[in-house]
């Protein structure tokens, strides 16, 4: 997917009329196509090569690239530097903050020095507990929760202010995002929270894993009961499940993920489980895109990245299209330049 | 006193009118605060506050109360600092991700507030980035201060 106003790869797009960002995720997004993201698990090295390998299994099939920052509390490469990696040669990431590690000080910071480095999208989130990863001794800062970052990066595009106050020279354009839980407790609290990260500034949304799609049915009803899904984009999480024993590890070790048993038995009960994970991945995604309202899927295939293509290719949510990715371009590129 | 905490939550209406009253109170007497003096006040009244709110909501005297606007529940209990409502981590049973022992205190704030009045509705605004600042300072005080100086 080649835009006509297609700059250098790395450049920015130009800023269509009610867009906020110059990047491809958003233009993907407004133009109604069923977008895909994937998320890239940061490498534990300082080799940019390892961030690119990382982000090529993911070519042609995803819109945005997430950069998780310490997911689970573990620590890798910082997601500032692995956007900026990735927008060098003009991938399209998601930048992930959390408030776990970071106060308001390094994360406006943060947001400036990113927007700076061709970031377009943001996606707010609390983060893990300090308990959950490799460092449980660390300090857990939590200056700012998830919705005031939000609201704060908002004032820091729209009104080109600081939290204090103090006026930008100029503002980031950023997509702002935020997660939603809609598998955890309180139930019926979850859509008028979401509500909540629209009015702070949200304006797509990435969910947990969804295993249960009767649950997710009834949440998106409910937004749309509110009048919601007019003013949020919403991209369902899934992923492929390699075998039962890790689905029961997710369920007791990761918090928030919600997997019923039906699924945990199809898994135990296969003969290939890793294959059959892969086609309930597949199932779920062909579901989730005929909900009303839901505007794309995030996948998080953790430790089996190579699977996103496979999925995403046998699913046909992307009805053929291609997005955009480096060397594609540079063939196009080429094909034009040649009679 | 994690007992009472989740009483005071379960008492979120009759603790909610009985709040109303005595800030009223505070407000109206604030002519006679200014007599005496708000930072002569400062000291004493936060002590008591501490006693009180610490007894029954595990108050952590952030010096900004959002209880009213929380269910009665003290959001400063929250492992995270959490002002706007549950993180995606809360267990099936409705207990802490960080600090399984105890409910969440966001799922306690949210039946909470479905008990209240005006806190029924108030729990759906967004609350501003705490002002670490205030920490350890008087809540009632500065209400009382803020809402004679501008009443609304």
């Amino acid at each position: 997917m080649i835009f006509a106003d297609e700059p250098a790869p790395g450049d920015p797009l130009p800023i269509l009329p009610g867009h906020s960002s110059p990047g491809r995720f958003e233009r993907v997004l407004r133009a109604g196509a069923f977008a895909v993201t994937a998320e890239l698990s940061p490498p534990d090295s300082a080799d940019p090569e390892d961030v690119y390998t990382r982000a090529r299994v993911f070519d042609g099939r995803v819109d945005a690239i997430n950069a998780t920052d310490g997911s689970g509390a573990n620590c890798h490469m910082s997601s500032v530097a692995v956007c900026a990696l990735l927008t060098r040669v003009g991938y399209s990431p998601i930048l992930q903050i959390s408030c776990r590690d970071r106060n308001r000080i390094a994360i406006q910071g943060d947001i400036l020095g990113a927007a700076a480095m061709g970031v377009a999208n943001l996606l707010c989130l609390t983060g893990d507990g300090v308990q959950a990863g490799d460092h449980p001794q660390a300090k857990p800062v939590f200056d700012l929760d998830c919705m005031s970052l939000t609201e704060i990066a908002r004032r820091l595009r729209d009104e080109g202010r600081f939290e204090s106050g103090r006026a930008l020279t100029t503002r980031p354009k950023v997509f702002l995002g935020a997660v939603e839980n809609p598998f955890t407790p309180p139930y019926d609290w979850r859509p008028l929270r979401l509500a909540k990260k629209i009015a702070a500034g949200a304006q797509f949304i990435q969910t947990q894993y969804c295993f249960d799609v009767p649950l997710l049915r009834q949440f998106m009803a409910r937004l749309d009961d509110l009048g919601l899904l007019d003013q949020v984009f919403i991209l369902v999480g899934v992923g492929p499940l390699p075998s039962a024993r890790t689905a029961q590890w997710l369920r007791h070790h990761v918090a928030g993920v919600h997997i019923p048993d039906a699924v945990v038995e199809r898994l135990a009960g296969a003969a290939r489980p890793k294959a059959e994970g892969r086609t309930i991945c597949i199932e779920l995604i062909q579901e989730i895109r005929e909900i009303k309202g839901v505007s794309g899927v995030h996948v998080m295939a953790y430790r089996q990245e190579e699977a996103v293509a496979e999925v995403i290719d046998a699913s046909g949510v992307l009805n053929g299209r291609i997005p955009w990715y480096p060397e594609r371009h540079k063939n196009l590129l080429q094909e034009k330049v040649a009679p | 006193m994690y007992q009472v905490r989740l009483w005071s939550t379960r008492r979120a209406r009759g603790l909610e009118t009985l709040y109303q009253a005595f800030e009223r109170a505070l407000v109206t007497l604030d002519p006679l605060w200014r007599r005496i003096g708000y930072e002569r006040l400062e000291r004493p009244v936060a002590a008591v506050e501490r006693a009180i709110k610490g007894v029954l909501f595990d108050c952590q005297m952030c010096g900004q109360c959002a209880l009213s606007d929380t269910g009665m529940s003290c959001s400063m209990n929250c492992p995270k600092s959490m002002r706007n409502g549950p993180c995606g981590g809360v267990r099936a049973d409705g207990r802490c991700e960080v600090t399984p022992s105890m409910r969440c205190v966001w799922v306690e704030a949210w039946e909470g507030s479905q008990r209240m009045r005006r806190g029924r509705d108030s729990i759906h605004v967004v609350r501003p980035a705490v002002d670490r600042r205030l920490s350890g300072t008087s809540s009632w005080l500065r209400i009382a201060r803020e809402k004679a100086a501008h009443p609304s």
